[in-house]
């Protein structure tokens, strides 16, 4: 979970087969993936919640901002971390442009 | 309100209830495939207590309502059933998120596309790398040809594709083929599981049993693989029991995080469950579910760790590994509330390793196919 960082021009999204869920049973938010339902806390679901496919990861850092009133630092630091950990679990994809190509960065299919 | 009774465990101490995640519904005993390692119980459920599409989508309401929140359709193969694809909409319409485990026999490019938004996740089985492999274990000639076809259409509507491979002591040396199948495939995940030697693999441990130095090997293929895919493709593994130093915790500890239905409705707290003597199991036409689940006293039996005998209820990994599997306790050691077997720790490890042992180096080949008990050879 360490090491390549991706880069803000990457758009992370939900690939099919993934998706937020509303667990009214146990009043939380959750994300149900292929063999995984990952309990949210706030702010994993608000991270997710801004998933568009079509915002940049470095675009949802600034919205985040924004809302929170947080340093952009700290929100950039929490969402490399947690979308890191999703994408090496399949969770989450990345859309990147040419001069964006790292590890972990690819296009669905 | 009226007073409730309050749960207890089969030496009558209290438990504690949880909320199931997770639920297997086994649509149907009925495959065309005959795997000598099938997870089905020995005495199949016949085709005519199966329980219809009408009764599936109410249990999937209540398993909802209960705290379901994932359920896995299943069999027998789940395309055996005609209308798999109203009950796969009714379980997507109760809010659960869909997975389809199936060996892809039976289902068509039209009967896929009904699948198209229904559907979350499709789990594919592989029981070899070529047809030959494929078919002589299945027991069906042209599986393997035909199930590469399903994922290809799979793959052409878009559906998440997990390849599900079932390794054994004939197959296991191939696993870094079957990896880069996978990859070919454009899977997100591998699941690569060692055979069970419960039930149906119970009589073909002689030709199926790994070797260790098998095993050994195995391991090292998936760790290796997982550096490379890593962001990739994600691999699972589940490694052979009898290798192992202590037991796996079976279901995340009986009657905590899942549950499987029968095809007639029986609701059991894993699938093999019903190999254990002098546990009765409710059915949904007899009891809610949500009943079945916190006051069924199959269920309750085996919760929390109060009933577990020593070496168990004095070990460091009690709330780790909840004693191990009760159903292997019971096929191995006579006696569902023994500590399983395959730990090292139990009385019976020697012996059980000795006989794994001396069954992974049988030249045995002869296979034991699944079968319904009227068109099983005697």
């Amino acid at each position: 979970m360490t090491g390549h960082r991706i880069s803000g021009g990457c758009v992370p999204y939900l690939p099919r087969g993934v998706r937020l869920h509303d667990d009214r049973v146990r009043g939380m938010r959750v994300l149900l993936a292929p063999e995984r339902a990952m309990r949210l806390d706030p702010v994993g679901d608000a991270i997710l919640s801004e998933l568009d496919g079509k915002r940049s990861l470095a675009e949802v850092v600034l919205t985040l901002c924004q809302r929170y009133a947080a340093p952009a630092e700290q929100i950039e630091g929490d969402v490399q971390e947690f979308i890191r950990g999703l994408v090496d679990r399949r969770m989450v994809f990345l859309a990147c442009a040419e001069g964006d190509a790292q590890q972990g960065c690819q296009d669905e299919g | 309100m009226k007073d409730e009774p309050i749960p207890r465990d089969i030496d009558g101490n209290p438990v504690r209830v949880g909320l199931p995640m997770a639920m297997l519904a086994e649509l149907t005993h009925r495959c065309p495939l005959a795997c000598p390692y099938c997870s089905n119980p020995v005495e199949l459920t016949r085709v005519q207590s199966e329980l219809t599409a009408a009764e599936w989508a109410d249990v999937f309401r209540q398993a909802a309502d209960l705290g379901v929140l994932q359920v896995h359709l299943s069999g027998g193969e789940p395309a055996s059933r005609r209308d798999l694809a109203e009950i796969a909409r009714s379980a997507r319409d109760a809010g659960l998120y869909v997975n389809l485990i199936t060996s892809g026999i039976g289902l068509t490019e039209s009967r896929l596309r009904e699948l198209d938004g229904v559907v979350d996740h499709m789990q594919l089985s592989l029981q070899g790398i070529d047809a030959e492999m494929a078919d002589w274990i299945s027991g069906y000639g042209g599986s393997f040809a035909r199930k590469m076809q399903v994922a290809e259409w799979i793959g052409a509507i878009g559906f998440p594709l997990t390849l599900n491979a079932v390794v054994h002591r004939q197959n296991l040396d191939r696993l870094p083929e079957m990896i880069d199948l996978a990859e070919r495939l454009g899977c997100r995940r591998i699941e690569v599981a060692t055979v069970q030697f419960h039930g149906w693999a119970d009589l073909n441990r002689r030709p199926l049993m790994p070797t260790m130095a098998q095993a050994a090997r195995a391991r090292e293929v998936v760790n290796a693989a997982r550096q490379r895919l890593r962001g990739r493709m994600v691999i699972d593994y589940v490694p052979a029991d009898h290798h192992a130093i202590y037991p796996k915790s079976c279901m995340g500890g009986w009657g905590s995080t899942g549950l499987n239905i029968a095809p007639d409705g029986t609701v059991l707290p894993c699938h093999a469950a019903q190999t254990i003597t002098g546990l009765r199991f409710q059915t949904v036409r007899e009891a809610p579910l949500a009943a079945i689940w916190r006051d069924g006293a199959a269920f309750n039996a085996f919760r929390g760790t109060a009933w577990l005998p020593e070496p168990c209820q004095s070990c460091d990994r009690r709330e780790v590994d909840f004693g191990g599997c009760r159903c292997q306790a019971m096929a191995m050691a006579g006696d569902a509330r023994a500590t399983d077997p395959v730990c090292s720790r139990s009385g019976l490890n020697a012996q059980l390793r000795a006989e794994a042992e001396a069954d992974a180096t049988s030249d045995d080949t002869a296979l034991v196919y699944r079968r319904m008990a009227k068109e099983r050879r005697i």
